[in-house]
């Protein structure tokens, strides 16, 4: 559990370098992927689901990264990228291709098709922090 | 020295987004927001992942713009967007926007090479363990990574040509991981191979290809999804390969 507190948290924090963030985001980034990664991990660990489980992990990292896009006033995509790395179906896409590669065609077609449903999961969960966003703006900001 | 219009103030900004990754409804919003701090009401932008249109209302003349190449640079983005705010707070003219935006574009703050093999390298080791790997999976998965990400790094430099530098990182990466576990360097060959072809995999494109499909922009999205599509299955192929040689 600790070990996949601390590798998750360096992990995002390294694709946020590698994506070339701001220096000074860097450990909300991290932080970011390192809370959206942890809730899926247990969640999946407790029994539930991948997708379901892709979903309310996205929405984690939505809400937080809203929260320190608010407080740092950056881009709301800076969060959001680094920290939905973790969650990214890349090594359910890579067993797919793998098995297309090796004719295994029908274990990679189910897989391509859970690698889809992952994508979609995520950016139902990322859609979140958009109505957030809509909500609070119409309902806290009166004209 | 010719006059600086709106026009080139917006395409700027839009190509800027553009190149660095961000989703094609954020660039035209962008490009929508400063139009509007300089009083053009009925502004329409149409960006795609391989161009930008734009004009100052329905039937004046119409501006394009080619994007050829495309990486991922959320430095620029955000430095964009504190622009653009900065034209919407109103500190801005026509002139001093482009200058500034002229700033971010050739301003190039990428870190230097080895910084970013590290990085991946590192990252690779992390997420061997996250799927599932054990701590003997790290340094194998660090070693494979650090080698794909620079073998990919250093083939993009040589030849020019879309999704081959992915399908060699991916190569090495397999060649690689497969020598480890061959001479006993770590024990799982699938958490080795997933952890170290990590950073080469398309993750940012599948998430943002999903959301340009559901902020309603069908073309990028489809577009973007099948460049992220090729992609993966580059460097599927290029880890395929090697297996074809146990």
């Amino acid at each position: 559990m600790i070990a996949q507190l601390i590798t998750s948290f360096i992990a995002s924090a390294g694709f946020a370098i590698l994506f070339n963030a701001p220096k000074n985001t860097l450990i909300q980034c991290g932080f970011v992927g390192m809370s959206g990664w942890i809730l899926y991990y247990v969640l999946v660990a407790g029994g539930m689901d991948a997708i379901p489980a892709t979903v309310l992990s996205a929405m984690l990292v939505a809400v937080v990264s809203h929260i320190f896009a608010k407080t740092f006033k950056t881009p709301i995509i800076i969060f959001n990228v680094a920290g939905i790395i973790p969650l990214v179906p890349g090594g359910v896409s890579y067993n797919a291709m793998r098995n297309f590669v090796e004719n295994n065609y029908d274990i990679a077609l189910q897989l391509s098709a859970q690698v889809m449903l992952l994508a979609g999961a995520i950016a139902i969960g990322l859609m979140f922090s958009e109505v957030i966003n809509q909500i609070t703006k119409k309902v806290f900001v009166k004209r | 020295m010719k006059k600086i219009t709106i026009e080139k103030v917006c395409i700027l900004a839009g190509k800027i987004m553009l190149v660095s990754g961000a989703e094609t409804y954020r660039v035209e919003d962008t490009m929508n927001r400063i139009a509007a701090a300089f009083d053009v009401e009925n502004a329409q932008s149409y960006a795609t992942p391989t161009g930008i249109n734009f004009s100052t209302d329905m039937a004046e003349a119409t501006y394009s713009l080619r994007i050829l190449k495309r990486s991922t640079d959320l430095h620029k983005i955000a430095e964009v967007n504190k622009v653009s705010r900065r034209i919407a707070a109103g500190d801005f003219d026509i002139e001093e926007a482009y200058l500034a935006l002229r700033e971010v574009d050739t301003n190039n703050a990428m870190y230097p090479a080895w910084v970013l093999i590290l990085i991946a390298a590192i990252a690779s080791g992390c997420f061997s363990i996250m799927f599932g790997g054990s701590f003997e999976d790290f340094l194998p998965a660090f070693f494979a990574g650090g080698l794909g990400f620079m073998a990919m790094l250093g083939f993009e430099r040589l030849v020019e040509i879309r999704f081959l530098s992915e399908f060699f990182g991916a190569f090495i990466v397999g060649i690689a991981s497969i020598i480890f576990i061959q001479i006993g360097f770590g024990k799982a060959l699938d958490m080795v191979i997933i952890g170290a072809v990590m950073p080469l995999v398309p993750g940012l494109h599948i998430t943002n290809a999903v959301r340009d499909l559901m902020a309603g922009h069908l073309v990028s999205g489809v577009s973007k999804g099948v460049e992220a599509l090729l992609t993966a299955f580059a460097i599927g192929a290029g880890v395929a390969v090697t297996f074809a040689f146990i």
